[in-house]
């Protein structure tokens, strides 16, 4: 089975390297795990590979996780890259507009390595 | 314009008697799922003055304008990025302002989710964060200012919403 590629976007450091790790303890079959610090950094890092994953933060300096999704959408091959949003962002309609344009799901911060692995299991599981 | 700043003239939010309660438990909660730790009540908080030489401040916009800060000193920020990393040993250095941005994001992400009209209508900005050993914090603005102050690790951590009139 092909362990899935996986992008992670948010513009901590420790935040990425937390999502990550609450990844790798939800004991979920992981191939490579690729960072990137804002929207533009993110779309260039697909253009030199196709992910299998995406978890993006919304609020990010340089190009935020809502321009990231719609500029992604008009990547050829990254389409269908399902992305989950992982943000502070609550309920509120930037949430909302994230799910429009194509987010799969959203994570709250703070969260839980159960909450990730309950979000992304099910889209990891269409790889099988 | 994004939804949550164009009810900025519709629904302004004006703080309430319950806001200090409800930042003492968002903060809480951030702690306790983030880093498994449980924050406690400060002894004689009262008679604290609010020090530190890290502060992460997030901005707010949209029904609430003001600023969400965390003030601490350096070691406490230190062990709170080793804690959130699951360090064992020595932290990065670069990554303890990233990890106490990261925590007042969340605290003020947690603590607007907990009241209906924020959660809705009010944005975060990125955070910023500022280190040093003698530095003041002051508000201009003449609004109300929240401050709660816990016990992380035995050491003082203080949450200070600034709300502009």
């Amino acid at each position: 089975m092909k362990r899935p590629r996986i992008l992670i976007v948010d513009d901590s450091s420790v935040m990425r390297k937390i999502v990550e790790r609450s990844l790798r303890q939800a004991g979920l079959e992981l191939g490579d795990i690729v960072e990137a610090g804002n929207g533009i950094e993110a779309l260039a890092a697909i253009r030199e590979g196709a992910f299998d994953l995406i978890l993006s933060d919304i609020n990010m300096p340089a190009m935020d996780g809502i321009e990231f999704l719609r500029q992604l959408s008009t990547i050829e091959g990254a389409k269908g890259t399902p992305v989950v949003m992982v943000t502070t962002e609550g309920s509120e309609s930037r949430v909302v507009e994230a799910l429009s344009i194509g987010a799969k799901g959203y994570i709250r911060k703070p969260f839980t390595p159960d909450q990730i692995k309950e979000r992304v299991s099910p889209l990891l599981e269409v790889l099988r | 314009m994004n939804p949550a700043l164009d009810s900025k003239v519709q629904n302004v939010v004006r703080p309430d008697s319950s806001w200090g309660s409800l930042l003492q438990v968002g903060a809480k909660e951030v702690f306790l799922i983030m880093l498994q730790t449980e924050l406690a009540n400060l002894p004689k908080v009262e008679e604290l003055t609010v020090t530190g030489d890290v502060t992460a401040m997030v901005g707010l916009a949209g029904a609430l304008c003001g600023v969400m800060s965390i003030r601490c000193d350096e070691r406490t920020a230190e062990k709170i990025a080793g804690r959130m990393l699951g360090s064992v040993g020595a932290v990065d250095p670069k990554d303890v302002p990233d990890a106490i941005a990261e925590v007042c994001n969340m605290v003020a992400g947690n603590f607007k989710s907990k009241i209906t009209q924020l959660a809705e209508h009010c944005m975060l900005s990125v955070p910023t964060v500022i280190r040093g050993d003698d530095y003041e914090m002051v508000t201009v603005s003449d609004g109300d200012q929240i401050t709660v102050g816990m016990a992380y690790d035995a050491s003082p951590i203080w949450f200070c919403l600034a709300v502009h009139s």
